[in-house]
């Protein structure tokens, strides 16, 4: 059994091999090679996870001959095997869910690079959560920007790459000032290592050194990680990005690429610096007030929008607020809320944008909220996963996102007055707001749809000389702009799971929980 | 001339087609005709504007500036709204001053780090540096212990770093790759005014490109004795490349370097590289010896894992090197 310390590693490595042959490859084979890359990195990770669960304690894999503070390294125990399981789950029905929609949205002698880029990212992303090394992270982080960033422009229209612009230029900014960060680190402590510096930083506080260069380093580190997730004040780059990129570059970057980056930051707090030193410089308190307005101010853009793929792209501002809330409480409670909610919001969030695009699909492809009127009824099973997302995002029981706004409130309520009232009353506000932007949605997909747009058919005419999904905006319903369920199999079945995945976090959270809670436990 | 007739002509001038609409319009005969829309040879038919002129394009970046600036004037009356320019003046001075704040909280902070040079700090007296420099020779079998580390003690980080190279390569290409037909359209217009079979350059090239080449390679093949590597060897290798096709063009270079041959010498070397890391990784970490000899120091062959690495490297920077200047020059290998 003791091969199986291989299989994350080995997981990294087939994913940049995947990459490097893709390239080389025409559109379909690199489709093909890109699902058999993740269905594997998907086996071994729950090998992985199920054998970290037995042993209980985490694990040490040294990347070569040479041992920890010289060599790379690995590390990992319940909660990275299992974060990459889940990562691998969510990559797959993301790619999945988008690909009927590829050949409009990408051009076809580019397809393979879109591959090149998904396996890239994915790569980086399970280095991000298995290693147990600053500088590797960094190397990863940076993998992690550029492929993303070639996912938001592949689309190739003017909207796309302002977004991609914009987005590369606040994500170099966040580099920058992790890697800023980085170097102050091994400044201070002349280590690389996660468990040294943690070593070195203890020393440093008990030998009452001046504090300053340590409490700086922690802010670079924060900052960066939160600007290029997303955080309140530096979410600017975010609904261009999610709303006009492709449907599988919008589910994994919403639900994938920022959760990674958090990842690591939640890495950062435990392994490299201490949850208690971080607890003790006060710098939670900061992201705790950042996260309560990015709930309030990411809802209240959202209701406001009149788009649907921008209304979901500001909804994941909040949700992001709710992570950042959950470490600001600075208590353990907290922090497993938020490891919780990182995995019912990636949930949800994909499931969210992958039916959107089926709704807009059979609306003429506007996502403006007239015309989505009624478009539930023309594509049932878009309509059935978009609903529970809604359900699940506000909170209700049955669903993932309840649990996950039942743990933030038991963690408040073991807090001081001071943290406990504020983050109450915004949770509160918070719920109410979801519930009106995203019930707004759900009851206009649901509307009849017959009445409207009827005597506006009879004043189109000429209706025979454009093609038909070219007419735009008259709500006009023809029969074949209704989607059954034979016509689009992989689409139907991938929401089906992404129905099945939630209401599974939602009522079995216990055993999820009790696993982030031993994940926790072997992460310091 | 039927109504088919008609309305082909009319879509071959793409304007309006005509529509046989027997509805009485509510306007006058006159007032019709007098409009463009009545025809008085045909007068069931009516002229309607094709839909063609109505199907909206997602704009382009200029246009979506202008739109957006327009609507920027119109709402906020951007040329005499007090309000907007007092806040755009707060903003900018804000933006001043916080940089100012943030680079002085900085300089602050350095103050308190370590000094430079001084052999009692962390970074030059901890357990890290001390051993790369002590046992490095030994371990790796490099003289050069800059290439010792980045190459054998931190492998995997270098893997990704020049991972980081492709993915860069393949985000410019997703960009700016043309297909090949437009390629040639657009090659009469683009690289009309540049200066083509420029004698002096082209003696240039001549002498210097073989003397650059063999540097490129000797910096490469030594980077383990002596300062150098595969990126920097792999970048004088991209910089003479690129010094051959601004003197030769792009035709001359196509015969040895096209896309074919780029891809095939990317992926070889990128995979070389990830299979001998592999190799590396694994045996190390499960404690199985690997068969690499590290050889004597001081020879070309020696330093195990290095050389080889070095010279995926050099392959993938010099390739990076002249892709990026292709790309950008002429939106194809």
């Amino acid at each position: 059994m003791d091969l199986v310390r291989n299989l994350p590693a080995i997981s990294i490595l087939i994913c940049m091999f995947a990459a490097i042959i893709s390239s080389g490859l025409k559109g379909k084979a690199a489709r093909v090679l890109n699902t058999v890359v993740i269905l594997t990195v998907l086996a071994f990770s729950l090998v992985s996870f199920v054998w970290c669960i037995s042993l209980g304690a985490s694990v040490v894999y040294v990347m070569g001959i040479f041992p920890a503070p010289w060599g790379n390294e690995l590390r990992f125990g319940v909660l990275e095997t299992g974060m990459a399981l889940f990562f691998s789950i969510i990559m797959l029905l993301s790619i999945w869910g988008g690909r009927h929609k590829m050949k409009d949205e990408v051009a076809t002698d580019k397809e393979y690079l879109y591959y090149v880029f998904i396996n890239l990212l994915f790569s980086s992303l399970l280095a991000l959560v298995y290693t147990n090394d600053l500088f590797t992270a960094y190397v990863f982080v940076e993998i992690n920007t550029i492929s993303a960033c070639g996912i938001i422009v592949i689309r190739e229209n003017g909207r796309t790459i302002e977004a991609g612009v914009r987005y590369m230029i606040m994500s170099l900014l966040g580099s920058g000032l992790l890697l800023l960060g980085i170097m102050m680190t091994y400044d201070i402590t002349g280590h690389l290592l996660m468990s040294n510096i943690q070593e070195a930083v203890r020393n440093i506080v008990d030998s009452g050194q001046p504090l300053i260069p340590l409490v700086v380093t922690i802010a670079l580190l924060t900052t960066g990680l939160a600007i290029k997730s997303a955080l309140f004040p530096f979410h600017s780059w975010l609904p261009d990005a999610y709303g006009y990129s492709t449907v599988s570059s919008a589910a994994i970057l919403s639900s994938l690429v920022s959760k990674g980056y958090i990842f690591l930051l939640i890495k950062i707090f435990y392994r490299v610096i201490g949850f208690d030193i971080v607890y003790s410089s006060r710098l939670l308190n900061v992201l705790f007030v950042f996260g309560l307005i990015a709930m309030i101010s990411g809802s209240m853009s959202a209701i406001r929008e009149n788009d649907i793929r921008r209304m979901i792209a500001f909804s994941s501002i909040a949700q992001i607020g709710y992570i950042y809330m959950g470490f600001g409480m600075g208590t353990k409670a907290g922090m497993v809320a938020s490891i919780f909610h990182i995995l019912s919001h990636a949930a949800t969030k994909s499931m969210l944008f992958v039916s959107a695009i089926g709704l807009t699909d059979v609306s003429k492809g506007s996502r403006h909220f007239v015309d989505l009127t009624g478009s539930a009824h023309r594509n049932r099973i878009a309509g059935i996963g978009f609903l529970v997302g809604s359900l699940s995002m506000v909170g209700i029981p049955m669903f993932s996102g309840f649990i996950s706004k039942l743990q933030f409130m038991d963690a408040a309520v073991s807090l001081s007055y001071k943290k406990m009232l504020p983050a109450l009353i915004v949770l509160g506000i918070s719920t109410i707001l979801n519930a009106i932007y995203f019930m707004k949605t759900v009851l206009r997909i649901y509307m009849p749809a017959d009445k409207l747009g009827a005597n506006r058919a009879q004043a189109d005419v000429v209706t025979n000389t454009v093609p038909a999904a070219r007419i735009g905006i008259n709500g006009i319903v023809e029969e074949k702009d209704r989607l059954v369920f034979p016509q689009e199999k992989l689409y139907g079945t991938v929401i089906i799971l992404f129905v099945i995945l939630n209401i599974a976090l939602g009522v079995c959270s216990n055993t999820v929980l009790d696993w982030i809670r031993a994940g926790l436990g072997m992460f310091s | 001339m039927t109504q088919d007739e008609i309305n082909e002509m009319l879509k071959a001038s793409d304007r309006s087609v005509l529509v046989n609409d027997e509805k009485p319009t509510k306007k006058s005969g006159f007032l019709s005709w007098y409009e463009g829309e009545n025809d008085i040879l045909y007068s069931n038919l009516r002229m309607k504007r094709s839909y063609e002129d109505h199907i909206k394009k997602e704009p382009t970046i200029k246009e979506h500036n202008i739109e957006e600036a327009k609507v920027r004037y119109a709402v906020y009356d951007t040329a005499n709204n007090m309000e907007l320019k007092a806040f755009g003046w707060v903003y900018k001075v804000s933006a001043i001053l916080f940089c100012v704040a943030l680079a002085l909280a900085l300089v602050f902070t350095v103050s308190y780090l370590p000094k430079v040079g001084d052999p009692d700090t962390p970074a030059n007296s901890g357990v890290v540096s001390q051993r790369y420099i002590e046992k490095g020779l030994e371990e790796t079998g490099a003289v050069n212990i800059v290439s010792g580390i980045i190459l054998t003690y931190r492998a995997f980080d270098t893997f990704g770093e020049t991972n980081v190279l492709f993915i860069a390569t393949c985000c410019v290409m997703c960009m700016l790759m043309i297909d090949e037909k437009l390629l040639h359209r657009k090659e009469d217009t683009d690289s009309k005014y540049e200066p083509k079979k420029d004698d002096i350059l082209q003696q240039t090239a001549k002498v210097l490109c073989p003397i650059i080449f063999v540097f490129g390679i000797y910096i490469i093949l030594n980077g383990q004795i002596s300062p150098g590597g595969g990126f920097s060897g792999g970048a004088v290798m991209g910089a003479g490349l690129i010094l051959f096709v601004s003197a030769f063009g792009f035709e001359t270079t196509q015969k040895f370097f096209n896309e074919t041959v780029y891809k095939i010498a990317k992926i070889t070397a990128l995979c070389m590289y990830g299979l001998i890391g592999s190799y590396f990784y694994i045996t190390g970490a499960n404690g199985i010896a690997n068969h690499i000899p590290l050889g004597i120091a001081g020879h070309i062959l020696s330093g195990g894992i290095i050389l080889p690495i070095d010279i995926a490297v050099g392959i993938e920077v010099a390739c990076t090197m002249y892709a990026f200047y292709a790309l950008f020059r002429r939106g194809g290998l």
